[in-house]
């Protein structure tokens, strides 16, 4: 029993350690700074490239996202573990998904971006690691009561196909018909590693994560109901892969102010990532899980991930994502954060997630009464 | 008997967690349809001194506990 756990361990602190290392090499080769692999950046940068928004910093086809989609798709046939299923309250799932990528955006980042910008000094995002905890540990206090969407039932091979199917039909229009596509000239947008190493990376990613069902959601999750810590030895691997890589490189620094693409309205920070975390939990897993679920052919985590697309789109329509600390021409330190809107959008979000977890709760309830 | 089929990790575990919890069965018959269900029930069941015998079925995996 000790071997095989040990073994098990083992494949999730590698598969840390590589997307740490994938995020710092894609850093270097042109990714913006503390984001080498943000999921909620990329989804909303895709978002922008197919012109859901508007807002020109953030627009481009980022193949990462299609490479964990399709590396996952890959090494779930090679090992059989490609199984279309879907009918698991569909519509809940993309208002979650909506409603965890708007909270994501009111921090400026994924849970995986929190790791990140933690390994990179971020004393922000380590502010926002205290909402993301509270998040799942609300979240696991619904599981615990019986939060529960129902289950999914055996679906069609299309519907199984249609993420990577989505994932391929990106892939191709980006490179068959670029003009189409908008692409940032300024800001993080524009900022990118070369197309074909990004996909590359990506899909040894989305394998690994696939294999070692790495989630960062799972990490804290697994441990708050199970005492389980396998998980967390992932999202542990990644922050000390990080803080070595960044070490090395000379971009570690340790503060609140002047961090890459971040701002430091704390509370804004903290219930930006509570929403994500508690969301995440009980959508059953962080946005990479989601991904990776969607290639094993989860038609209801790609409903989530279509969910996650648009309220990227939203949350930059309306103005309600984070804005970035910035620096003016005088030199004068201007503390960036979230838009009235986008205040009230988080909050709006926080009200959502309560009715949709006692909601769910309550229709089990009277079953077993 | 506990069917977890459907269900997203971790709620074959929480649902087989609760079932253990409530009525300490001496056997105990677990329905999974994926690899990673199969996996974390396993765990779990081997973490509260079962011995856990895995089956194949036509739609997934029966886990078998037994004290």
């Amino acid at each position: 029993m000790k071997k095989i756990n040990a073994k098990v361990n083992l494949l999730v602190i590698i598969s840390g350690v590589v997307v740490g290392l994938a995020s710092l090499l894609l850093t270097f080769l042109g990714n913006p700074k503390n984001m080498g692999f943000c999921i909620a950046c990329f989804e909303r940068d895709i978002a922008g490239a197919l012109s859901l928004h508007s807002a020109a910093k953030v627009q481009y086809l980022r193949p990462e996202i299609m490479g964990i989609i399709l590396g996952a798709f890959i090494i779930a046939l090679v090992t059989k573990e490609f199984k279309p299923k879907a009918g698991s309250s569909p519509a809940t799932r993309f208002i979650l998904g909506a409603v965890v990528m708007i909270g994501a955006l009111a921090f400026l980042g994924c849970p995986l971006r929190m790791v990140i910008r933690i390994g990179g000094g971020d004393v922000n995002a380590m502010l926002a690691l205290l909402g993301f905890v509270l998040g799942v540990y609300i979240g696991t206090f619904f599981l615990k009561r019986g939060f529960n969407m129902k289950r999914a039932y055996k679906a069609t091979l299309v519907e199984g196909f249609s993420m990577p199917a989505v994932a391929v039909a990106l892939l191709v229009l980006g490179i068959t018909a670029p003009a189409v596509i908008k692409m940032s000239v300024e800001g993080p947008g524009s900022m990118h590693a070369p197309f074909v190493i990004a996909l590359v990376v990506a899909l040894v990613v989305g394998a690994l994560a696939q294999k070692s069902r790495l989630c960062m959601v799972g990490g804290v999750r697994d441990v708050i109901l199970f005492g389980d810590f396998k998980l967390l030895y992932g999202f542990v691997a990644i922050i000390v892969t990080i803080v070595i890589g960044n070490l090395i490189m000379g971009n570690f620094n340790l503060s609140m102010l002047s961090q890459p693409i971040a701002h430091s309205s704390t509370l804004w920070n903290i219930l930006g990532m509570m929403i994500v975390g508690w969301g995440s939990v009980l959508l059953g897993g962080c946005p990479l899980r989601q991904l990776v679920l969607a290639g094993e052919g989860n038609g209801d985590c790609a409903i989530t991930v279509f969910g996650m697309i648009i309220g990227a789109a939203m949350s930059h329509n309306f103005g309600w994502a984070g804005n970035p600390d910035s620096v003016t021409e005088l030199g004068e330190y201007v503390v960036g954060g979230i838009s009235n809107g986008g205040k009230i959008a988080v909050v709006v979000c926080i009200a959502l997630v309560l009715i949709i977890s006692i909601l769910n709760c309550k229709k089990e309830s009277k079953k077993n009464g | 008997m506990v069917d977890a089929r459907g269900y997203l990790c971790p709620m074959p575990v929480i649902m087989v967690q609760k079932e253990v919890k409530e009525n300490a069965p001496a056997t105990l018959e677990v329905l999974v349809d994926d690899e990673c269900a199969k996996e974390n029930v396993t765990r779990f069941g081997k973490s509260q001194g079962y011995n856990v015998a895995v089956e194949d079925t036509d739609d997934g995996f029966k886990l078998t506990f037994t004290k």
